[in-house]
């Protein structure tokens, strides 16, 4: 494996040059203007939409703990408070007390999360590591606390609004659910644009040295916590931006904007995405919401697929989705990518056999303590079955083992492949 | 010429709890000299380096930059003064290739500060800067490396780097060559006069070889007091020294 890591690293650099970057850059921009004409359903729209806002809320994240090395347990304060912001502001709009493009609404928002960004930023980055996070989870518990207390709120109903103001621009009145996803995907790319190139400046490179080393940037100048201090406003500031469009889209903001769960969201996100690399949280976001979206339809056992898939690719692939996909990089340059691909279609085969025993067992324990009411008697995958009986248990544990035996012999089959792929590369290097 | 001295101790102490590690330490170094602290282990070196870059508060006494109060400042605030050191054990940006570690190490003093409106790889000046310094340590073939990728030797080349990048006026070096071996350590002696020449330079030293080689000055350190200072034939000749500490490790 440290083979692997350090042809990796250096590759990644040179990796995204020319041709490739601007391939990149294009998908980018293309995709999210011609997929709601491929999936034009409202429910995918719907789903899209919340996407956008995530990848926004994800890749503001990533400015903390993947650039600066600020784990936060607090950032849904920012997205909710730029939320509130953008409800009330709707609200005046409404009430006609001033006029203002919904448009640029999310401005507002992005302005909510930088004036809390500013007064909250300024006690957490005293300091890093764990008391940043301790604080940044004390700031959350609090601001979660006053929203159910103070009146600007809307206590546990919170407050909601009408985003059809009549004052779009062009005749766009933000109506129809297509014009909202629209907002959202454009806000998506100016924040995403805005974010990486945050990163190519003096200050994106100086926030990745504090996160290494904040002694030794003392040492060349700089303050640790004021470096920090104003990442954490920035960040803050898309942070409000996604939460104002939130606020937009779904037409009510309430304390679930503020709460622990909707802070985890984007650590999640970033986490299963990778933190490494910038389009790691946008992958994070898109997976996450698909899950909580298309997955919660069908179980109400949701989160614990998402906290499984948490655990595995923080013991396994730390370096996140986007982390192993450039890790492919130098194979997939040497052509040896056609190598890999019979072991992992043995890994996926074993895998899926061994998830859908872990998916029985899930779901028959969830149907027992959750809905023993309507008997033993269920339906899954389309089978129907009466879990009172010892077989559908009996399969189950046999799904698990095999699909465990033969995923362990795939891990090892893809470990020889990769190292037969990187010998090879490495034997070329040395003939040239 | 300036006749301040660059770097001024006036009777400088530091307790940690009830040990006082430095014992009323007072030196003066003028401008352009090389000066070399050198005492048996525990003598207190590297806490006078601490103290002087602002690593540690001093318990009393006063340090003055080129005539300058600096006492009570954070380190930050000090190598804005142009001031920098290195240390001891190797201190770097680990994820960083080598050309960002020397480029974050020139941002400020190029006055770029919390810039995050401009493009860095624009900065013409950064570039630059940042490029020769690399070649000069010697790294030009490995700007691109991470540099926690790099041999305990070229760390400690990038760790002279970051410390010299910024064109500082005085320069702090903990134990440079420390764990080289000989042509490492030729090769770093050699690297120290070339990239500091013009500046004062202060160093830690163990390696006697180096220390009477380079140094125009040198102090002795015991127990956190310094019991003489003066050119290095001086030093090898006088009597406390050889009883206090020569003599010990029989040089």
């Amino acid at each position: 494996m440290s083979d692997i890591k350090a042809i990796s690293i250096a590759e990644v650099d040179k990796g995204m040059s020319g041709i490739r970057r601007w391939v990149f850059w294009i998908i980018a921009v293309v995709a999210p203007l011609i997929l709601p004409l491929i999936f034009d359903s409202s429910y995918a729209i719907s789903m899209m939409s919340q996407m956008g806002i995530a990848i926004i809320f994800a890749l503001s994240y990533n400015m903390l703990l993947g650039n600066s090395g600020l784990l936060s347990f607090g950032h849904a304060v920012y997205f909710g408070l730029g939320g509130y912001f953008v409800i009330h502001a709707l609200n005046a709009i409404d009430a006609g007390k001033f006029y203002f493009p919904v448009t640029f609404l999310p401005l507002l928002g992005g302005l909510g999360g930088l004036i809390f960004g500013i007064s909250f930023g300024y006690v957490s980055t005293k300091r890093a590591g764990v008391t940043f996070a301790m604080i940044s989870m004390g700031i959350g518990e609090l601001m979660f606390a006053a929203s159910s207390v103070l009146p600007i709120f809307g206590g546990e109903a919170g407050v909601s609004s009408n985003r059809v103001t009549g004052t779009g621009l062009f005749g766009i009145n933000y109506g129809p659910p297509i014009q909202i996803y629209y907002l959202i995907a454009g806000w998506a790319m100016v924040s995403a644009l805005l974010i990486y190139a945050l990163s190519l400046t003096p200050l994106g490179r100086m926030v990745n040295a504090v996160r290494d080393n904040p002694e030794r940037a003392e040492f060349v100048g700089y303050n640790p916590q004021r470096v920090r201090f104003i990442i954490l406003a920035l960040s803050s500031i898309f942070a409000g931006i996604a939460g104002g469009l939130a606020a937009i889209n779904y037409e009510i903001v309430s304390q679930e904007y503020l709460s622990a769960n909707q802070s985890a969201m984007p650590l999640l996100m970033t986490y299963i995405g990778g933190t490494m690399h910038f389009f790691g949280p946008v992958l994070g976001a898109i997976l996450v919401t698909f899950l909580q979206v298309v997955v919660g339809v069908y179980t109400k056992a949701w989160p614990l697929y998402m906290g499984i898939v948490f655990m595995i690719m923080v013991l396994f692939a730390p370096q996140g989705l986007a982390g192993l996909i450039m890790q492919h990089q130098p194979i997939l340059r040497a052509g040896l990518g056609a190598r890999l691909i019979p072991s992992y279609l043995y890994a996926m085969v074993s895998g899926l056999i061994m998830l859908l025993g872990i998916i029985s067992l899930v779901e028959f324990i969830y149907h027992l303590s959750t809905e023993i009411h309507s008997g033993t008697e269920m339906t899954l995958f389309g089978i129907s079955f009466d879990i009172a009986s010892s077989f559908p248990w009996v399969i189950t544990i046999l799904l698990i083992a095999v699909g465990f035996f033969f995923f362990r012999r795939a891990c090892s089959a893809i470990s020889s492949s990769w190292n037969s792929a990187l010998a090879e590369i490495k034997g070329s290097e040395s003939h040239e | 010429m300036n006749n301040t001295p660059i770097l001024e101790l006036a009777d400088v102490t530091k307790s940690f709890g009830k040990t006082q590690i430095i014992n009323g330490v007072s030196l003066a170094v003028p401008r352009g000299e090389r000066h070399a602290i050198i005492g048996p282990n525990g003598a207190g070196k590297s806490t006078m380096f601490n103290l002087i870059s602002g690593r540690f508060p001093v318990s009393s006494g006063k340090i003055l930059l080129d005539g300058n109060d600096i006492t009570a400042m954070p380190p930050f605030e000090i190598n804005r003064r142009k001031l920098s050191r290195s240390f001891q054990v190797t201190n770097i940006f680990h994820r960083l290739s080598v050309y960002d570690n020397i480029r974050c190490a020139v941002l400020w003093s190029l006055g770029y500060k919390h810039s995050f409106w401009r493009s860095l790889n624009r900065l013409k000046d950064v570039t630059e800067l940042a490029n020769h310094t690399v070649e000069e340590i010697g790294l030009g073939a490995k700007g691109e490396a991470l540099a926690g990728a790099l041999t305990y030797a070229e760390q400690r080349a990038l760790e002279l780097g970051i410390t010299i990048a910024g064109g500082a006026e005085v320069i702090l070096l903990d134990e440079p060559t420390a764990g080289m071996n000989h042509s490492e350590t030729d090769a770093a002696v050699e690297l120290i006069l070339k990239v500091t020449k013009g500046k004062t330079l202060l160093m830690v030293e163990h390696d006697m070889g180096v220390v009477f080689g380079m140094a125009d000055r040198i102090s002795v350190l015991v127990y956190g007091k310094i019991i003489a200072t003066g050119p290095p034939e001086e030093i090898r000749g006088n009597k406390a020294v050889k009883e206090a500490y020569l003599g010990e490790e029989a040089v």
